[in-house]
């Protein structure tokens, strides 16, 4: 199980907003099947991290190789507009913390699921369908909701569509931000549920951005604290929730109530 | 198979005006295929920080800690999942699980997650669910809201589900009525005689003499106060 090439190589990583730090100098790699969880206060740069992972904002500084298909290992950031588009539909995922900002809105369950599809080129309805409806199935959303507009949904529903809608394509790498967030706990525990046997099932990676350390705990292999655009302290998440060295770390864990 | 050398350990706490707390000084020993190794000490001697240094869940300043082929200190967090995936299991005291995950899959992942096919690793849970005498209407339900005997059955099921080399025991028996307590005690003992490395921490006496081989006892590595 041991692969000798990362899937996601990130050097130096620097996002600047005028003279203030979004992200300062973030290296890591991520190996294939293995899940990082990203933590920090808000307004530590750990969303801006993601979105500049993702290729959703520019970034100042640095390199994000990513282990291509086709060519291997290739800069993310130097790749033409088509062709990140293109990763993006096939082997990046990205699920927002509002289901909202990742569905369109005004059409049906099924339709969102399969308009995924057909951007990487599937054109028979009726295969369409019967994947739609499969991943429904997968996200535990009953197949006679297919037709309904997730407006419908309620919140829980709406994110689980959202993650059919993301994995349908099998993603080898799949960003998330806050993917719980705002959620009941009993949702909560559904969706954590989903994601882990989704990750074992289909060995994808995941980056995954949040607040909550016992999601982090029950979710990621590895861990990254974030503050003030810094990554402070990495490693294995037991390790670091159990054994923390940096002193914000120390203060993030020992502030968590206990239940 | 496990061999620890010049290990130590202190916490720094930066928010308790860097107080710093040394717990662990140059332990040595090791433990060989086949052999059962107990913990002994008074508490806060410092056997469950030991434990959980060779687990990796514990960072050490300086020393090392071989498990086979891998030096668990210096080792990259990559390196120890494989580690703990392949090789290394534990039985913790504590059972954390995502809840609504049936205890049949629970006690199945260790073998999913080294890629079993899924009806195989069920069929093996159910083994080791039934041989523990966890009755069979609880498989379905998420183990989370068990009596602290069952979780802790659930535990060890997980924990022997797959044939370690090495395994680390914590407290195994505690909490266990007799007919159980004999019933784990079998498993630790097929378990060496499958060749398997064992550490483990019992305050049960007579259960530590039955399967271990020798006794370490931690307070010889306990920091003196300067």
């Amino acid at each position: 199980m041991m692969t000798d090439c990362p899937l996601l190589d990130v050097r130096s990583v620097t996002k600047m907003y005028g003279r203030r730090i979004g992200c300062s100098s973030v290296s890591f790699d991520l190996w294939p099947g293995e899940v990082m969880g990203i933590v920090g206060e808000s307004g530590s740069g750990k969303s801006t991290l993601l979105n500049c992972l993702a290729g959703h904002i520019e970034v100042d500084q640095g390199q994000v190789f990513f282990d291509t298909r086709s060519e291997g290992m290739k800069d993310t950031l130097l790749m033409s507009e088509p062709e990140r588009r293109m990763l993006s539909r096939t082997d990046w995922a990205f699920v927002h913390q509002h289901a909202r900002d990742g569905l369109r809105m005004s059409v049906s369950a099924g339709g969102n699921v399969g308009e995924r599809l057909m951007a990487v080129g599937a054109r028979h309805y009726g295969n369409i369908r019967n994947e739609a409806i499969d991943w429904l199935g997968r996200v535990e959303i009953h197949h006679s909701r297919i037709d309904d507009r997730p407006t419908a949904f309620s919140g829980g529903m709406q994110q689980r569509l959202q993650i059919a809608r993301n994995l349908v394509t099998g993603p080898r790498l799949v960003f998330m931000d806050e993917p719980t967030g705002g959620l009941d706990v009993s949702v909560q525990a559904r969706l954590l549920d989903l994601l882990r046997s989704l990750v074992r099932e289909m060995g994808l990676s995941a980056i995954i951005v949040t607040h909550d350390l016992a999601v982090v705990r029950l979710l990621a292999d590895r861990l990254m604290v974030m503050k003030d655009g810094y990554v402070v302290e990495s490693g294995l998440t037991d390790q670091v929730l159990d054994d923390p060295q940096h002193a914000y770390t120390q203060l993030l864990v020992s502030s968590v109530l206990q239940v | 198979m496990i061999k620890i050398s010049n290990l130590s350990k202190h916490f720094i706490l930066h928010n308790q005006n860097s107080a710093v707390i040394p717990v662990m000084d140059q332990a040595e020993f090791s433990v060989a295929e086949g052999e059962c190794v107990a913990l002994v000490g008074q508490s806060g001697a410092g056997k469950s920080t030991l434990m959980r240094m060779i687990y990796g869940n514990y960072l050490a300043q300086n020393g090392a800690i071989w498990v086979g082929e891998t030096n668990v200190v210096g080792a990259t967090a990559r390196e120890i999942i494989d580690l703990r995936r392949k090789t290394l299991g534990y039985v913790s005291q504590f059972l954390r699980v995502v809840p609504r995950v049936p205890t049949r899959d629970v006690v199945a992942e260790p073998l999913l997650a080294l890629g079993e096919e899924q009806t195989k690793a069920r069929r093996k849970a159910e083994e080791l669910l039934s041989l523990l005498n966890i009755p069979e209407h609880l498989w379905d339900l998420s183990p989370t809201t068990f009596s602290g005997g069952e979780q802790q059955r659930v535990n060890i099921a997980r924990g022997f589900v797959y044939d370690y080399p090495a395994l680390l025991l914590d407290e195994p028996t505690a909490s266990l009525d007799v007919k159980n307590r004999s019933i784990v005690l079998g498993l630790v003992e097929s378990a060496k005689a499958r060749g398997a490395a064992i550490i483990g921490i019992f305050h049960d006496e007579a259960a530590r003499d039955q399967v271990c081989d020798r006794v370490i006892d931690v307070t010889q590595y306990t920091p003196k106060a300067a």
